[in-house]
Order: C-alpha cells, then structure tokens, then sequence
C-alpha cells in the first residue's frame, strides 16, 4: 500500500517538495537553536513555555477531535462518516507526530529527552502525556493502517482491530484531558488552576479540530475528486458548532467565577489579556480577535441555512480556527505565567526564529498528512475504481 | 534510596574536589585561586536535621548585607550574571508587594513598605517542582532539603511552571562565559537545565552553615524546625514569621520576621 505514496501527479509531488523546503529551512534554525540553547527564544525567566508549548497544546485537540467521527460511526454505526474516517485517523497520526515535535524542540537537553522513559515518575503528569500521546500515536496508526490495508483487499477488517477502536474512543478523551492537567494541576497559576480547564480543552478541541479536519477535506475534494458526501458534512458541521457553543459558553463560566467572586487572582490573566495589565497591552489586540472571530463564527454556523451553503460555511469554520488557535495557541500559556509569581508583567513575543522552528514542526505534520491522504484516497480510487 | 544518593553525592563530591586539586596548577588566571581544599574528614561530620529550615529578621537588612549575602551564593556556587529577561538567580531581593503578593498589602507601615526583602528557594515540605518534575530530577531529600541533579534534567522548564515562587532559572545559553571567576570547588551547569538555591547542602555535608546565612551575620537563622532547641524554633518561639504564600499549600521552609 505504501507504494501508492512514491506515484502521484506533479501537484503532489510539488506540495511534498514545498513542505520539505520549510522543513529545510526550519532545521537551519534549529540548528542554531542546538547551538545557542533557547536564548533565540522570546521565553524568559518568568515565561518559560511559549509558542512550542501552546502549539503542542492546540495539536493535541486536532488529535483528539478523531473522536468526533469515530465515536458515531462505531458507536452507533453511522455510515456517513465511512468514507471521512480514514481522513480523521490520519489526521489524528500527523497531530500527534507534530505533538511529539514540538515537545522536543522545547526542551533543553533533547538528548536526554528518553529519561522520562528511563526514570519514569508516574507524581509526574508529563509522564502520562507521554504515555497517552504516543500510545494514541500507536492506536491509531494500527487501526488506520489496519482497517485500509483490509478495504484495499475487499475484505472486512480482523476482528481484534474492534477493541482497539473502542479503546482509542476512551483514550482520544484521555490524551486532551492529561494534557490539561499538566496545566490544571499548578499552585500558584491561576488562569490554569480551575477544574473546568480539561472541558474547556475538550469543548474547544472538538470545534477546532473538527473544522480543520472538514476545511481540509473541503480543499481535497476540489482538487481531486474525493467526495465526502454531503450528509457527512452536514452532520461534522453541526457536531462543529455544538462544540463551538459549548466552548464559548464554558469560557463564559471562568468570566463568571472570576468577576462576580471579584478575586484578584481569577481576574488578573483575563485582565491581562482582554484590557492589558499594568500597561502590557500586547496581548489584548490578539484576544478581541479571537473573540470577534468565534462570535462571528457561531453567528454564521448556528442557522442550519447558513451553515448548508458552503459559501457561508468555510469561511465561518476558518474564522472559528483562527479564533480558538489565538486562544489556545497564543492566550493561554502567555496568561498563565501573567502576572508572574511576583506580580509583575514579563513580556513574551515568539521571535523569529521561534516561528521558523515552529513551522518546521507544521511542515513535518503537512508532509506526513498529504503522504497518508494520498494512500488513502489513492485506495478508495482503485476499489471504487475512480471516485 | 535518599540516603544513598546522598552518601554518592558525598563521594563525588570528594573525588571530584581531588581532581581539581589535582588540575589547579595547569590553570591559568582566569579561575579564583581555591581555599583549603576540603578534605574527607571534613565530611566526617555532617549537619543533620530532620527538616531544614530559615529564618530571616528583614528588619536587620540593609543593601550592604544584601550585596553580601547574595554575592557569597552566588559567586560561590557560579551563578553566571547574565541580564535581562533571560537571567539567572538563587537568591535575590523584591519589595513586599513582590515577595508577599497574596498579602495584598495596603496601606503598608513606612518602614516595612521601603524595605527589599530576600527571597530564594523555599525548600516546601509539599514542593510542586518535584510533584510535576519527569525524571526526579528535583527531589527532596530526607532532610526536607529540594535539591537538583543538573545531569537528569531534561530542561522542560515544567518546575519552572509549577512553582509559585520562581525560584527557579533555566539556562537558556551555556553560563560559563558569564561566571566572572569559575570557583573550581563547585561546579558551573551546563546549557539547557534548570538550577536553583540548594540551602548549600554541599556545606551542610561538611558540617557547616549556608553561605547566605554564614555572612549574614545573625540577620538570617538556619536550623531543624522539628527540633525544639534549635535556633529557628528559638526565634520562631519569640517573634511573627510569615511565610509567601502560604494558600498554596506547599509549606514552605523559610519564615520572614517582619
């Protein structure tokens, strides 16, 4: 099956060729950050984690947001999602690989990064994110692999493929939810340090993640003709926007906690990020757009009339992508060390170099999907003989 | 598993003091001529407690003692100076509203509002570091001691995150060039890794005091909080301590007499 990735039209290979440029270039800087340490970083004392950190953590809910078509399909045998799933699985596989990516670029000593393996600490919850990251990893790629190799052959998948799928069900949750507890857990971090946290990751994975997933096949199916039928995007498009509504709602919530209690410690990150604190305003222009892009977003995909007109539709899913990654991506690590343990405003921007090594990682994850999508669509050509 | 750690420590420690010994003639001017190199008969008798802890009188402090104290950590233990965002720092001053921000102090005496005070590691009973910390590359030892073995850190900076002093520094570039005069009796850390305040238990190995304390000269108080007669219950007994943050529940070892 493999073989299918190595023939494809020029297009294909041009897109290959693009994604390893930017992974060319990307690594020139990494390597000058082996050389220099994380000193060509915005990070500092008082805001250690950055960009990496954040981008690790929106991948983690494009991962996790597999679920959102296996669970119906599997759990109550909705057969629209048949020809999509294998795009969700695949998904899933890059997102995790672009995980793990952004892990190793952040740390400090990336030789050494097996010790967390050698001298596993379960007090640890990194520990367990890396359990559940690369145990997701494995699940999915034997099922994805599995399950088409067996449609190639005309033949139903084996049987013990089932409980691996039910288990990758319950462990999509577990990886998003470990993944907030790495933050949820912290004294002392108080934008991070409330129990919805874990849902807030859930609420927003399962719009975001979801949306990416339909964007890209949207795109995918102008350009070769992969159709993922109608009735699925219909039903991923509602699926997005519940989530959309839950997870604006649930941001609601910590307005609510943080303001009516009036306590200082709850209000000051959101402070921070929507008025400036003590004069930092560089994050506010960030925030009110992802504000104005997911209201607006929800505005557009809320009447079922809007958000059946493709027109309407891709724009409000990308205006809901960019709002959540700001979010994610941008406000949340930035507002948990600010203010920092002193009370005090660090500023932290990603330099230059940061974005480059960042999208390094993005291009490995764009290589990896359009390799795996190739196979699969490339598949379900030649047993359906021609889309 | 603690105590043997220790005791390897110990004989590193030695081992590692003899070789430079060893070296230090082959060295040019840049590196700080040694004291008497400890011997093993200074580790013969180690200070012990059951729970290390600080006291420090913030009324005795002025800028003089400040620069004192914390040029004797951290010139002794190569704390790189490096300015900026990017900085390294076991031990350093803040003003009250810095050092006891959940205090939310208002109002505040004159002479307790201009007056720094000296933060550094607080050695917690309950240390977040070490909950969250992969590799146990921060522990706590069975002396209530937080200590870090520079050589399993993977530099994931999650200790950074987790503790809600930030006492902790990473080095985001190698601190060598930045060590003014490498003391060859302790070692300098290598890029990538996170260090911090150890309550010098390289000292306390060898029966003798932290170095903060040590030139401090009686303004700082170090002892065994489970012992009665020590001298950190004795202040402890007569004067109000408050520690930083003491909502977040991690019990930390050094107490400020206000």
């Amino acid at each position: 099956m493999i073989e299918k990735a190595l023939k494809g039209s020029p297009r294909y290979f041009g897109a290959l060729m693009a994604f390893l440029a930017v992974m060319g270039i990307g690594a020139g800087f990494y390597l000058v950050q082996l050389n220099k340490g994380l000193t060509i970083t915005g990070l500092s004392r008082d805001v250690s984690w950055g960009f990496y950190i954040a981008q690790f953590t929106y991948m983690v809910g494009v991962a996790a947001s597999a679920v959102m078509l296996v669970l119906p399909y599997y759990f109550h045998h909705y057969k629209a999602y048949s020809k999509m799933i294998i795009m969700g699985e695949f998904l899933a596989i890059a997102a995790v690989i672009m995980c793990l990516g952004f892990i190793v670029i952040d740390i400090g000593q990336p030789q050494r990064m097996l010790n967390v393996l050698i001298f596993s600490t379960p007090n640890s919850v990194l520990f367990w994110d890396m359990v559940v990251l690369n145990g997701y990893l494995i699940l999915n790629v034997v099922i994805g692999w599995t399950s088409l190799m067996a449609y190639w052959k005309r033949q139903t998948p084996p049987a013990w493929v089932k409980p691996l799928v039910y288990t990758s069900i319950i462990w999509a949750f577990s990886i998003h939810t470990v993944t907030a507890f790495l933050y949820a857990g912290l004294p002392g971090r108080h934008y991070w340090l409330t129990a919805i946290l874990a849902a807030r990751f859930l609420s927003s994975a399962f719009c975001s993640g979801p949306a990416i997933l339909l964007l890209m096949t949207l795109l995918i199916s102008k350009v070769t003709k992969f159709d993922p039928g109608k009735e699925a995007v219909k039903t991923l498009s509602t699926t997005i926007t519940y989530a959309m509504c839950v997870n604006v709602f649930f941001f609601f919530l910590e307005v609510f906690t943080a303001f009516y209690s009036g306590m200082p410690g709850h209000k000051d990150p959101i402070l921070f990020l929507f008025t400036g604190y003590e004069g930092h305003t560089y994050m506010t222009p960030f925030m009110w757009t992802a504000a104005a892009f997911a209201l607006t977003s929800l505005f557009l995909l809320v009447p079922p009339k809007w958000r059946e007109n493709r027109d309407v539709l891709v724009p409000a899913l990308i205006l809901l992508v960019i709002g959540t990654w700001i979010d994610k991506g941008m406000g949340l690590i930035a507002a948990g060390f600010t203010p920092n343990p002193f009370e005090k405003v660090t500023e932290y921007l990603p330099t230059g170099p940061e974005l480059m090594i960042a999208l390094m990682i993005y291009a490995v994850g764009g290589f990896v999907l359009t390799v795996l999508w190739k196979i699969a669509l490339e598949v379900r050509a030649e047993v359906e003989g021609g889309l | 598993m603690q105590s043997s750690r220790r005791d390897f420590l110990k004989l590193a420690g030695v081992s590692a003091l003899g070789l430079s010994a060893g070296t230090l003639g082959f060295l040019g001017e840049g590196a700080r001529a040694a004291d008497a190199l400890p011997t093993a008969t200074d580790f013969a008798k180690p200070s012990t407690a059951k729970r290390w802890a600080m006291v420090i009188d913030t009324a005795k402090f002025d800028d003089a003692l400040f620069k004192k104290c914390i040029d004797a950590c951290h010139s002794n233990h190569n704390v790189p100076e490096i300015e900026g965002k990017q900085q390294i720092k076991w031990i350093w001053t803040e003003d009250f509203e810095g050092a006891f921000p959940t205090e939310r102090p208002a109002y505040l005496a004159e002479e307790q509002e201009h007056r720094k005070y000296l933060l550094l590691c607080n050695h917690c009973e309950n240390p977040a570091c070490v909950r969250v910390c992969p590799t146990k590359a921060t522990f706590k030892n069975n002396e209530g001691l937080v200590i870090m073995d520079y050589h399993r850190c993977i530099g994931c900076r999650y200790c950074m995150a987790g503790c809600p002093y930030g006492a902790r520094s990473f080095n985001f570039q190698d601190p060598a060039p930045h060590i003014k005069n490498i003391n060859l009796q302790y070692p300098h850390r290598t890029r990538g890794v996170v260090e911090k305040c150890t309550f010098c238990v390289e000292k306390l190995a060898q029966g003798k005091l932290p170095l903060c304390v040590e030139a401090s000269g009686g303004a700082m108080v170090f002892g065994d909080l489970t012992d009665p007669n020590s001298e950190v219950r004795k202040v402890l007994k007569h004067k109000y301590a408050i520690r930083r943050k003491p909502d977040v529940g991690t019990e930390p070892g050094v107490f400020y007499i206000i």
